[in-house]
């Protein structure tokens, strides 16, 4: 019964391991076959334990996981066919490189003619032709979390699980393997489970993204949704760089909103999931979508008054610490462009959005 | 490379540190002097012991030096100038009652010697060498006092004309001197004046002094006695070259005599050979040692591996509490422990007792599980697991689970994955326990001792026999040195098999 449409499948899985905590508390989820989803969200937020329910290493204490439409909890780890990168590789530190790659054909019985030939491809396809007969000590961090991705696609599953593969590399090391494993994702056509809890990596190399938080999915959507339309505060704030400011909603008027501020000043904003006024809210707007230039706006918007605290030159881009309603820590980004104001910290000065653009969110 | 003060880098360097270093020092002094006192100088004598043999040599000086001469690989006995030293020096071992002790030495080499020792220490005195003193005093009185010797002997002429008389009254004085008495005070003893017979019937000092002169005159018409035929009279066995060769054979300050015997070798006028097949017993020993301890290292391992796997894998605080079990044999007595295994063993005890009711094993066919090598391999096994338990579990405890789970998702069964993933990881555990059970059981004592009966015991518990029981210190230091230096091969054999830094005791 393969149904490309739904190749991974949760069913309202939870699971606890003491009885008493809810790791994962009603976890549905589909994945096409050939997409590579990530799973974000912050430490403990139970992504690994999904992982390790899908690979077969933890147990549902309810609910159904089905692997292209069948269901898998009776299936042991071994027989399942889905390859794993562990956070810290689990390259095994007695075998040579070669030997950790010829591992899973030797345990399917593959011919030695065969295996060679596949761990050579395996190596070459991650560039590390020639490190077969090392040792994983003997490698850098980058060439092993190569090694381990070899390792885990060599016997071709059809699905691959990476439980923070990049989490112990450098930034530049991690930027590179982020392009590189979703480019192999792709042309091998994988269907990748990637979890991760930094949303940078989240945003640039997956199709969806489900934001993980208190063993829930918040929100399961492509990157640019996620970050542009986040549909609650915990995804807002979570992704990307965001500011927030607390009121009470006062009147909705379908697609737009007036919320008036703890201050008592009042901005424009979209509901996205409150709808009622006079419910607390919080509105979320990102630092690039703040206007301070007046002619950009509506005539009729609303504006906060703001002072300057802080200009923070970042070469591309300005960064401006703003005072406003009452709150220090209001963030806006604007372009290192030509026609670019350079605000001055003391200066006083007027900032609004478009309504759109400022979300007003559960409180 | 200078510093900034212009010395060189190095030397700033040592002289920051070695304030540093001179605490460090301080700091394990006191260790350092308890294990050289304690631990390093006793092995250190043991060693020295086992190739030691200056009781010979220290006892018979004379009987030594003139028995060098001899060839002993002729069926003769040693000339009668042998003899005569001999019986100087035995007189002096009896009077200081060394000769026993020689004796016992001796006895380990050829049996019969301690008694002939003993008894030639009683017959001695009994000599005819009274008729030489008898000549003397007859001609002049005064021959019978120590004074008279004591001015003798005070003439350099005299000493370097009679040298063996000389050095018997020198020592003569110093044994009566240890006891507190002067030799000038005491009457003169037999034996020196056979020693003064022999040089001066030789014609050696005529014309150096007159007392010499008058002694030779007054020996002069007397038959001498063959000192050889007096000690044949004690005992005939003085008329045997063997015992001759023994002594020849071990009069050498350092032998090897006690190692060819720890390996059931022995030294012979025709050269090293085996001993007899009847007085073989080392190698076995050493044999069954070895071969027993392989055996209880190997349980150990069988029995420890599941239980320190269990451990490592519980979460901390079941494991920690198992551990307080695992650890509980330490907390009784090792002979509260083996004795408890004697009761639960022997034929009339609990295990038999509960076969023969399950109708296991009929009541007349009860299991021999104790005072053999079963019982002492249970005990041991016992003793020593915790030994293989913990450096397991330190070991397996660094081993993440994520490799199990990493060959399990490559495709690997339970099996496979422990097999070729786990295993391989948590043999440094295995290599530190059974290093440390194998060294241990080797010279394991007390256990062997209470439940070993005889053919359980180990060459430790015959070290022990010789070290209290039979006194061969001698011996049972080859042996022990013969032991330590197996285990120090072993040791070194590991280290070029496995690898000394694949050994992990913890974490
Ligand atoms: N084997 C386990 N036994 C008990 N609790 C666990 C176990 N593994 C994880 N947890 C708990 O489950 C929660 C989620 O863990 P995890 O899935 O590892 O989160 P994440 O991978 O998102 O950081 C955490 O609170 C963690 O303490
Ligand atoms: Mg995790």
């Amino acid at each position: 019964m393969a149904n490309d449409a739904s190749f991974v499948e949760f069913q309202r899985v939870q699971k606890s391991y003491d009885g008493e905590i809810l790791v994962v508390k009603d976890l549905n989820l589909s994945m096409p076959k050939g997409e590579f989803l990530t799973m974000l969200g912050p430490s403990g937020s139970g992504k690994t334990t999904c992982l390790m329910m899908l690979a077969g290493f933890e147990t549902a204490t309810h609910g159904e996981i089905l692997l292209d439409g069948s269901p898998i909890n009776n299936i042991p780890p071994h027989k399942r066919g889905i390859g794993m990168v562990f956070q810290n590789y689990a390259l095994f530190p007695h075998m040579t490189v070669a030997e950790n790659l010829s591992f899973p054909l030797e345990v399917r019985k593959m011919g030695k003619s065969d295996r060679e030939a596949k761990v050579k491809r395996a190596l070459d396809m991650v560039q590390m032709g020639e490190f077969g007969g090392r040792r994983p000590a003997q490698l850098s961090g980058g060439q092993q979390q190569r090694i381990a991705l070899a390792r885990a696609l060599v016997f071709e599953p059809e699905l691959v699980l990476m439980d923070e593969p990049l989490g112990a590399l450098d930034k530049q090391l991690r930027e590179h393997m982020q392009f590189e494993i979703t480019n192999l994702a792709h042309d091998l056509g994988i269907t990748t489970v990637y979890v991760t809890h930094d949303q940078t990596e989240a945003l640039t190399m997956s199709d969806r993204v489900a934001v993980f938080d208190d063993g829930r999915i918040q929100q399961l959507a492509p990157p640019d949704t996620l970050y542009e339309e986040p549909e609650n505060s915990f995804v807002a704030q979570f992704i990307g760089e965001n500011n927030t400011l607390e009121g009470v909603l006062k009147s909705v008027n379908g697609d737009e909103c007036v919320v008036t501020l703890d201050s008592g000043e009042e901005i424009d904003a979209k509901p996205v999931n409150v709808s009622q006024p006079g419910e607390r809210t919080k509105v979320s707007i990102r630092p690039e979508r703040v206007e301070f230039n007046k002619d950009r706006l509506h005539a009729d918007a609303h504006t906060l008054k703001a002072t300057v605290q802080e200009f923070i030159y970042m070469g591309d881009i300005f960064r401006f610490r703003l005072r406003v309603a009452g709150r220090d820590d209001f963030i806006v980004k604007t372009r290192n462009a030509p026609d670019a104001v350079r605000l001055k910290p003391g200066e006083e000065i007027e900032i609004g959005w478009l309504p759109k653009d400022c979300r007003a969110l559960d409180a | 490379m200078l510093a900034a003060d212009g010395t060189p880098l190095k030397k700033s360097l040592a002289r920051a540190l070695r304030m540093q270093k001179i605490r460090a020092l301080l700091l394990i002094a006191p260790l350092l002097v308890f294990v050289l006192v304690t631990f390093l100088a006793p092995i250190a004598d043991m060693l020295f012991r086992s190739v030691e043999n200056q009781i010979v040599r220290d006892t018979l000086p004379q009987t030594v030096s003139r028995l060098s001469a001899w060839d002993s690989d002729e069926e003769e006995l040693p000339p009668e100038e042998v003899f005569e030293a001999f019986y100087v020096d035995m007189v002096l071992a009896r009077e200081q009652k060394l000769h026993t002790r020689l004796g016992t030495r001796l006895n380990y080499e050829k049996t019969g010697l301690s008694s002939l020792f003993r008894k030639s220490g009683r017959g001695i005195g009994r000599f005819d060498t009274d008729v030489y003193t008898d000549a003397l005093v007859d001609a002049d009185p005064s021959w019978e006092e120590g004074a008279t010797w004591e001015d003798l002997f005070s003439n350099a002429g005299v000493r370097s004309a009679l040298p063996f008389t000389a050095s018997t009254w020198d020592r003569w004085s110093a044994v009566l001197g240890a006891d507190g008495k002067n030799s000038s005070e005491e009457d003169i003893e037999d034996f020196i004046v056979t020693a003064l017979y022999t040089e001066v019937s030789k014609g050696q000092g005529a014309g150096v002094d007159a007392r010499v002169d008058q002694a030779a005159s007054a020996f002069a018409g007397i038959e001498p006695i063959s000192i050889r035929s007096q000690f044949a009279d004690i005992d005939e066995d003085w008329a045997d070259p063997e015992v001759w060769r023994t002594i020849h054979t071990y009069a050498p300050p350092y032998i090897d005599g006690y190692f060819l015997n720890s390996i059931d070798m022995q030294k012979t006028p025709d050269g090293i050979e085996q001993r007899p097949e009847n007085q073989r017993i080392y190698l076995m020993l050493f044999g069954r040692t070895m071969f027993m301890s392989l055996v209880i290292t190997f349980s150990c391992i069988l029995l420890g591996y599941p239980v320190a796997w269990i451990l490592a894998n519980l979460p901390m605080r079941t494991a920690n509490l198992l551990m307080i079990l695992v650890l509980l044999p330490f907390w009784t007595s090792l002979l509260v422990r083996t004795s408890a295994w004697k009761v639960m063993l022997q034929q009339q005890g609990v295990i038999n007792d509960v076969l023969v009711w399950l109708g296991m094993v009929a009541d007349d066919g009860r299991l021999v599980m104790i005072n053999n090598q079963t019982g002492t391999i249970i005990a041991m096994t016992h003793i020593l697991l915790p030994f293989m338990i913990l450096p397991l579990y330190s070991v397996m405890q660094t081993i993440p689970p994520s490799y199990l789970r990493a060959a399990k998702s490559l495709g690997a069964t339970n099996w496979t994955a422990f097999w070729r993933v786990y295993f391989p990881q948590s043999v440094p555990g295995i290599g530190a326990g059974s290093i440390l059970v194998f060294i241990l059981s080797i010279g394991y004592y007390i256990t062997p001792e209470i439940v070993g009966g005889t053919t359980g015991v180990f060459i430790s518990n015959r070290i022990a026999y010789h070290i209290s029981s039979s006194l061969n210190w001698g011996l049972a230091a080859a042996l022990g040195t013969i032991l330590l230096a197996v285990v120090l091969i072993l040791y070194w054999a590991y280290d070029r098999i496995v690898g000394i830094d694949n050994v992990k005791l913890g974490g």
